[in-house]
C-alpha cells in the first residue's frame, strides 16, 4: 500500500462520523477509517464533535445552525483534512462561511474548514492516492448519486474508479442514478407520501439494473432506500460503499438482520 | 387564478392518487429532460452561455430603472403608449379601458402566465369583453375552466382522451382521437375569432430597451395572428423582462429555446415595435404595453433578488422530481416547481405558500439547470428562514428542532441520547433488523420499514476500541 508522494505518509485527519453513522451504522466509521489508515493517514476522532447542523439550517433556524457550527469548527481545530462518510454532511460544512459575518473571527475559521473538509471517496482519489485495494465482493452492483455529494461536491466518479479496484464487483448504472431518492432529512417526514413516489421511482430503477446490491456514498439516502426495498419485500441489499472497499461486509447490510446475511450467502 | 396553495399537502395527496395525470407526468419526465440534454450536448459553448445570461441580467437588475425608462422612451417613439402598473388591479384596469376604448367585445389572447398571476380573464368577462385563448393548450384548458400547470406546457397534466372528450362536447362534432385532426379541428375555431377580434393581448419573452420593441416566442404561430390582425395590441409585462439589445436578446433567445424544449430556436420568434407604419402591410392601428411591478421591485436588494433573473424556460420544474411526482396544480396557484416556490411566497405571501419553499429535498437539480443559475435552493431556504423567523413552521416540528439543536450542542448529552436512541431502536428491530412501525415516526413508517441500528453507537465503540488498542500496545 503506498500512499501518493503528494501527501506525507502522516497526513493528520479528523474524522467526521456523521450523525446517522454514529447512530446506525458504525461499521461506516470504521470502513473508513480502515481506508484511511491505508492510504497513510494519522486519523483522529474528536470527541466533542455532534451533528454538522443541517436540520436547523433546511428548516431555516440560522441561529443554532450558527451554534452547532461553532462546535464543528472548534471541534476540528488543527487537522489537516477532515473527512466524512456523507456528501451531504461535508457539504454542509463547506457551507459554514455563509452563516458569519466577515468580521466574525468565525468566519475565515469557517472558510480555512470548508477548504480542508473532504468527502470520504473524493479524499481517497483526489487527494490522498490509495494504491491497490486488497477487497473482494463477488456480484453486481448498482450506485445512487446522492444529491449533494454530486452537485455540491463533484462526487460522481470516485466511487466509480474505487470500486472498479474492487476484485469480482461488476457495476450496472440504473437508470436516473443522478435523480435525488427523496429522503431530504425533514423533508421526509414532512411530506412523506411525495417521498414515497420518489423513493418508489428510485428502488424500480435500481432493482430493474439486476444487482444484488444498491451502494451509495450517504446514509440519509441509504437508510430510506433500504427501508424501501425491505417493505417491498426485495432481497436486494443495501450498503454504503466504504463497506466494499473495506472489505467489511460481514455486517448485516442495511436493515437486514444476521439472518438475511446467512440467506443471502447462500441466495448467490 | 385562485389561490389553492395552503392546501397543497392536500392537493398533493390527491394528485399521487390521480392515474391520469400520473400517466401524463411521465410522459413529461421523460420528454423534456432529455431534450435539453441532446440540445446542451450538442452546444459545447453552452455552459457560458449560461454564466454570461447570469452576468447579463444581474448588469440589468442593477441598472433596472434605466432600461425600462430607456424602453419606454422608444415604445413613445415608436408611436406605442406604456402603461406602469404597480398592481394586478391597475393592470387590469389600464387593460379593460384600452378594450373599452376600441369599443372592444372578444380579445384575442396568446399565452401569458402574467394573465394569469393578475386573473385577467374573468375580470375581462366580469365586465363584458370576452377573451379567446389562442395558444392550443391554453384553448384547451379555456374549454375546460381549466388552469395551466405548467409555464410553457400549460396543459400537461392532460391526456389526448381529455382533449377528445372536451372537443367532442364544445365543438359538437363527432369524437376523434387523432392529434392532427382535433389540432384541425382547434384551427377552424380559432381562425373565426382571429379575425373577430378587436384587441389581442400577449405577454412578452423579452422588452428590448434600446428599440422599445417587445418579442414572443412560440411554436404555434398563435402569437402573430393574436398580434397583428385586431386593431389594438397589447403586450402584458413585468418589469425585469427588459433586457438592453437585441443581441443581449438573442442571448436569452438561444438559452430559454434549449433549455425549455431542446430547440436550438423556438419557431416564431415574433418581434413588435410600435404600431402599424404607413408603408407596413400589416399590424396593429394601436400598440400598448402594460408593465407591471406586483411586488418583484421589493425583491431587488433583498435576498431574492436573483429570482428576477428567471427568464420562464420551465427546466426547473422539468427537471424537479417533485414536481415530476405531482405536477403544477398541487402548488395552488399560477407558478409552480422550483421557480413558483420563490416566487409565489413573494406575490401571494409567505403565510399562504409556506408549504412551496419546504416542499423540497434540495436536491440541487433546478439550480443545475437553470440557464441563468439562480441558485433556487438557497433562495427557498431563505423563506424557511422567513418563516421560521415568523414562527409560521408548525409548532410541534419547531419543539422537536429546538430540543435536538440544544443536544447537539452539548456533546455529553448528546451522546447520552444517542446511546440510549440507538439502544431502543435496536431493540424495536429485534431479529428483523428493521422496523415496521414507529410511533413517533409515522411518516417514514407509513411507507417504507426503519432500518435499526446495528448496536451501540459508533462513538462508543470507537473508545472501547482505543482502549484495547492502548492496552495491546502497553502489554
Ligand atoms: S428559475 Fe431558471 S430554470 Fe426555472 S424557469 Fe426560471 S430561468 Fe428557467
Amino acid at each position: 500500500m503506498t500512499a501518493s508522494s503528494t501527501t506525507p505518509p502522516t497526513a493528520k485527519v479528523g474524522f467526521f462520523v456523521t450523525c446517522l453513522v454514529d447512530m446506525f451504522r458504525p461499521s461506516v466509521g470504521f470502513a473508513s477509517i480502515k481506508l484511511l489508515e491505508l492510504a497513510g493517514c494519522e486519523v483522529e476522532v474528536p470527541e466533542t464533535q455532534t451533528c454538522c447542523g443541517q436540520p436547523a439550517y433546511n428548516s431555516g433556524d440560522r441561529n443554532s445552525t450558527r451554534a452547532i457550527a461553532e462546535s464543528v469548527i472548534d471541534a476540528f481545530d488543527g487537522f489537516e483534512y477532515v473527512v466524512g462518510p456523507s456528501g451531504s454532511c461535508i457539504g454542509m460544512l463547506h457551507q459554514y462561511p455563509d452563516l458569519f459575518e466577515p468580521d466574525n473571527p468565525y468566519f475565515e475559521r469557517a472558510r480555512s474548514l470548508a477548504g480542508r473538509a473532504y468527502e470520504i471517496t473524493s479524499f481517497l482519489t483526489d487527494v490522498v492516492g490509495l494504491g491497490t485495494l486488497q477487497a473482494r465482493f463477488e456480484g453486481l452492483v448498482t450506485y445512487h448519486d446522492s444529491c449533494a455529494g454530486l452537485r455540491e461536491l463533484g462526487v460522481k466518479t470516485q466511487p466509480r474508479q474505487l470500486l472498479s479496484q474492487v476484485d469480482g464487483v461488476e457495476l450496472a448504472e440504473m437508470n436516473e442514478a443522478e435523480t435525488c431518492c427523496g429522503f431530504g432529512g425533514t423533508f421526509c417526514i414532512k411530506y412523506p407520501d411525495i417521498s414515497n413516489r420518489m423513493v418508489s421511482n428510485k428502488t424500480a430503477n435500481a432493482q430493474a439494473t439486476g444487482a444484488a446490491v444498491l451502494l451509495g456514498g450517504d446514509l440519509g439516502c441509504l437508510l430510506n432506500m433500504a427501508g424501501k426495498l425491505k417493505r417491498e419485500g426485495s432481497t436486494m441489499e443495501v450498503r454504503h460503499v466504504v463497506e466494499l472497499l473495506a472489505n467489511m461486509t460481514d455486517q448485516p447490510a442495511i436493515g437486514e438482520s444476521a439472518a438475511d446475511l446467512a440467506y443471502n450467502a447462500g441466495g448467490h | 387564478m385562485q389561490i389553492h396553495s395552503p392546501e397543497f399537502k392536500q392537493r398533493a395527496g390527491d394528485a399521487l392518487d390521480n392515474a391520469n395525470l400520473q400517466r401524463a407526468l411521465g410522459n413529461l419526465r421523460d420528454g423534456f429532460p432529455q431534450k435539453r440534454a441532446a440540445a446542451v450536448a450538442r452546444m459545447p459553448e453552452f455552459e457560458q452561455l449560461r454564466n454570461e445570461g447570469r452576468d447579463l441580467k444581474n448588469h440589468i437588475l442593477a441598472n433596472l430603472d434605466f432600461y425600462l425608462e430607456q424602453f419606454e422612451d422608444n415604445v413613445i417613439k415608436q408611436g406605442g403608449q406604456v402603461h406602469w402598473a404597480r398592481d394586478g388591479e391597475e393592470a387590469r384596469r389600464a387593460i379593460l379601458e384600452i378594450c373599452r376604448n376600441a369599443g372592444a367585445k372578444t380579445v384575442t389572447k396568446g399565452k401569458s402566465m402574467v394573465s394569469e398571476e393578475i386573473n385577467l380573464n374573468d375580470y375581462l368577462e366580469a365586465n363584458g369583453v370576452k377573451p379567446v385563448e389562442t395558444d392550443l393548450g391554453e384553448y384547451i384548458l379555456q374549454l375546460r375552466e381549466d388552469h395551466p400547470s405548467h409555464i410553457i406546457a400549460p396543459a400537461i397534466h392532460l391526456n389526448l382522451d381529455d382533449v377528445s372528450d372536451i372537443f367532442h362536447k364544445k365543438h359538437n362534432r363527432p369524437r376523434s382521437e387523432d392529434p392532427a385532426e382535433l389540432m384541425q379541428e382547434a384551427r377552424e375555431m380559432l381562425r373565426k375569432q382571429f379575425v373577430a377580434a378587436d384587441v389581442g393581448i400577449t405577454g412578452a419573452n423579452f422588452c428590448v430597451a434600446e428599440t422599445g420593441s417587445t418579442i414572443i416566442v412560440t411554436n404555434e404561430g398563435n402569437g402573430d395572428l393574436t398580434q397583428t390582425l385586431p386593431r389594438v395590441h397589447v403586450v402584458i409585462t413585468t418589469i425585469e423582462k427588459v433586457v438592453p439589445t437585441l443581441e443581449d436578446m438573442t442571448l436569452f433567445l438561444r438559452l430559454l429555446a434549449r433549455s425549455a424544449t431542446g430547440q436550438e430556436f423556438t419557431v416564431y420568434n415574433t418581434l413588435s415595435s410600435g404600431p402599424r407604419r404607413p408603408e407596413d402591410q400589416d399590424g396593429p392601428e394601436e400598440f400598448h404595453v402594460v408593465l407591471l411591478d406586483n411586488g418583484r421591485s421589493e425583491m431587488i436588494g433583498s435576498e431574492f433578488q436573483e429570482m428576477l433573473r428567471c427568464i420562464r424556460c420551465s427546466a426547473c420544474m422539468n427537471h424537479c422530481p417533485v414536481y415530476g411526482a405531482i405536477g403544477g396544480h398541487a402548488y395552488g396557484w399560477v407558478y409552480p416547481g422550483p421557480m413558483g416556490s420563490v416566487l409565489t411566497p413573494k406575490l401571494i405571501g409567505v403565510d399562504k405558500a409556506g408549504h412551496l419553499p419546504n416542499a423540497s429535498t434540495f436536491c440541487g437539480k433546478c439550480e443545475s439547470v437553470c440557464p441563468v443559475k439562480i441558485p433556487l435552493p438557497k433562495l427557498m431556504r431563505h423563506w424557511r428562514e422567513r418563516e421560521f423567523e415568523r414562527h409560521l413552521s408548525p409548532k410541534g416540528f419547531r419543539f422537536g428542532l429546538g430540543t435536538w439543536a440544544w443536544f447537539a450542542r452539548r456533546p455529553g448529552l448528546y451522546r447520552w441520547v444517542s446511546r440510549s436512541s440507538s439502544w431502543f431502536l435496536k431493540r424495536l428491530g429485534g431479529k428483523q433488523g428493521r422496523i415496521r412501525s414507529l410511533p413517533l415516526g409515522k411518516g417514514w413508517t407509513a411507507w417504507r420499514d426503519m432500518p435499526a441500528p446495528q448496536g451501540s453507537t459508533f462513538m462508543d465503540q470507537w473508545k472501547r476500541h482505543q482502549q484495547t488498542q492502548q492496552q495491546k500496545n502497553k502489554g
